[in-house]
């Protein structure tokens, strides 16, 4: 099916600002789930709010579009009532790690079956450019003007420690990768998060040098490195890409049917 | 016949009312003094194939609900005081979104941690305006178990008919007084389904275009008909706008759908009311003190009533100006500052014929508490 087969036209155009990175993200998803071959009509997306929850209305699957950072308690509802659909849950950084990092953690403990797509553009976009929990330590924003304080989280690691059972990163400059890894994370059964680095030229990019939004793809290209690499060795500030764990542990809906059926033998 | 009575706890009726009216899907955050509701369903809610979760706190507890009721299922959550304040914005979402839902509220002492194991009517405020933004609400109480049971089937039926989250508006000592609950029969009381769209798979279906009627057919969410569910003022499809001509039509549709229909939301009970020179208004737990007067008054040859208000929300206007009109006086009696109370004088004609007998030390409200004002007002001296 081409593209544009999965998109709403009545929706267009879209919110992002030339040069965004996340239109990149959703061709990718769409092809990863082209490729994965699942009806559209058993896919479900869940988003909460800011720039890339506004995906969620632009694809025609089952889409709801929620409130700020909560986007996967809504998923878990769906998905624990109907777990034969498929949910995939765009977030931002934000609205992932910040409001929403209580959800995050937790979805990740349960290891309930939902593919998290975060993307990290190390800003608040659609309010205009403040610090986000990813921006990094020195850099500026709106409500950093004298640089920020805060130290960022490294997604990756938060939700390995949280118990996500499919962990990722890519960026928007390895499109060919990033759907590989998108397929593999919809297809993970358990709690799947891919981290995706996707610029920002409006906000973060004019706040912090960046001439372009071709110049953050090309920060992507060179400050990138897959896992374990020699050169992650040489040079440990490079930001590894690629699949970090992929792992089967019991499944939050399947353990729920077990529920079900020990709640029947018991009296 | 043979009846079928329970001796129960205001909760625990509140837990079997929900399942007589076909609950699927709960969940919950522990807090007192609701705890029993969500302990309960854990363990009834698997044994019928139900879903119940405990969530990571009040706000996803409420979030979750929602997307399981979009599903098809019926939902429901139970909280406290602090949980209820929470839960407030994803309240909002489904007022916007219009999905049925239910929330308990067991209230007690506030504001902040306040009297986590007191009784209060603090909430009723909160519950007509605690999420942002205009919008309508439905609110229902009760002041004995055996009516726990009938308010909570009713919650679920008035959440069906009006695409709206209900809230149960209990208290704390209906939610932990044991008393007998005789458990009504398959079909006794009316259990209203959902009401699903006729559109069939492969044509468009609107998800906010309503009937001729009003009402807003569903299609189960990851079914058959794809469509987008949001927060933002949206259009027939769902869809995100700010055209002005859709959101004055959306805005007015949210409110009059449900004041629009205030004589058919109210639920009231009337002791001696229409014969009563002093006409006492409660509700909840404060309603069975008030009673109490009304009925040792009554056999002293007193011309007391009671008029118990289930409804709350949409505030029953006419019902209470109707009986007030003919009292001499009319006494409020609530475990708050006053809040039913304004809304009493905003009722009536003479609104210097209302006065207020409350209790807001955290302890229940007693018949002193209502005699030491009727004294007042009666010239008798305090």
């Amino acid at each position: 099916m081409p593209v544009r087969d999965y998109i709403r036209q009545r929706f267009f155009p879209h919110i992002w600002c030339p040069g965004c990175g996340h239109g990149i993200v959703m061709g990718s998803m769409i092809r990863a789930i082209e490729n994965s071959g699942i009806r559209k009509n058993d896919i479900v997306v869940v988003s909460g709010i800011g720039c890339s929850s506004r995906i969620c209305g632009y694809l025609d699957f089952h889409t709801l579009h929620t409130i700020h950072g909560r986007a996967l308690a809504f998923a878990t509802g769906v998905k624990l009532s109907r777990p034969e659909l498929t949910l995939i849950v765009p977030m931002g950084d934000g609205d992932a790690c910040a409001i929403g990092g209580n959800h995050l953690i937790h979805a990740a403990r349960r290891n309930i079956d939902i593919t998290t797509i975060i993307m990290n553009n190390s800003i608040y976009g659609m309010t205009g450019g403040q610090y986000s929990p990813s921006t990094a330590y020195g850099d500026l924003a709106t409500t950093a003007p004298y640089g920020n304080i805060d130290q960022a989280f490294d997604i990756v690691k938060l939700v390995l420690g949280a118990g996500a059972t499919f962990v990722a990163r890519t960026t928007t400059y390895h499109v060919t990768s990033m759907i590989k890894i998108l397929e593999k994370a919809i297809a993970h059964k358990g709690f799947s998060v891919v981290e995706i680095l996707s610029q920002c030229p409006t906000y973060y990019g004019r706040k912090n040098n960046f001439a372009s939004a071709v110049d953050m793809l090309k920060y992507y290209k060179t400050h990138t490195t897959s896992i374990g690499s020699k050169e992650k060795e040489e040079n440990p500030g490079l930001i590894e890409t690629g699949i970090f764990l992929q792992d089967e542990r019991p499944e939050y809906c399947d353990e729920y049917a077990k529920v079900i059926e020990r709640a029947s033998k018991k009296g | 016949m043979k009846r079928n009575a329970l001796f129960v706890q205001g909760n625990e009726a509140c837990v079997e009312a929900a399942l007589y009216a076909g609950l699927d899907f709960f969940a919950g955050y522990p807090i007192t003094p609701s705890t029993e509701i969500t302990e309960l369903f854990s363990y009834r809610l698997p044994k019928r194939e139900g879903k119940f979760i405990q969530m990571e706190d009040e706000i996803s507890s409420m979030c979750v609900i929602i997307g399981a009721s979009l599903t098809g299922k019926k939902a429901m959550t139970a909280t406290s005081g602090p949980g209820f304040s929470l839960k407030q914005e994803a309240i909002g979402f489904a007022v916007m979104a219009e999905i049925p839902c239910v929330i308990v509220n067991v209230q007690r002492g506030g504001p902040s941690t306040g009297l986590p194991t007191s009784v209060s009517q603090g909430d009723v405020m909160q519950a007509r305006w605690g999420t942002h933004g205009e919008h309508a609400i439905v609110a229902l109480t009760a002041s004995n178990n055996q009516d726990v049971f009938a308010m909570t089937v009713e919650a679920f039926n008035l959440s069906e008919i009006f695409r709206t989250p209900v809230i149960l508006l209990f208290d704390e000592v209906v939610a932990h007084t044991r008393e007998r609950v005789i458990m009504p029969e398959p079909g006794e009381i009316s259990v209203v389904k959902r009401l699903k769209t006729s559109v069939k798979e492969g044509t468009d279906y609107h998800p906010y275009l309503p009937r001729e009627d009003g009402r807003l057919p569903m299609s189960d969410f990851g079914g058959v008909h794809r469509y987008n569910v949001s927060g933002l003022m949206h259009d027939m499809w769902g869809f995100p706008t700010d055209n002005p001509k859709i959101v004055y039509g959306l805005t007015h549709h949210l409110v009059d759908k449900i004041q629009g229909h205030t004589q058919e939301i109210t639920r009231i009970k009337e002791f001696f009311v229409d014969d009563a020179e002093c006409l006492l208004i409660s509700y909840g737990s404060s309603a069975r003190t008030a009673l109490h007067v009304v009925e040792n008054r009554r056999a002293r040859g007193e011309r007391l009533g009671l008029l118990e208000l289930q409804t709350l929300w949409p505030f029953p206007v006419d019902a209470v100006r109707t009986r007030c009109a003919p009292a001499s006086y009319v006494v409020v009696v609530e475990m708050n500052m006053g809040q039913i109370l304004q809304e009493v004088k905003k009722a009536v004609d003479d609104p210097d014929k209302i006065f207020l007998a409350n209790q807001i030390d955290g302890s229940f409200i007693t018949p002193t508490d209502i005699l030491n004002i009727l004294r007042i007002i009666q010239g008798k001296g305090a």
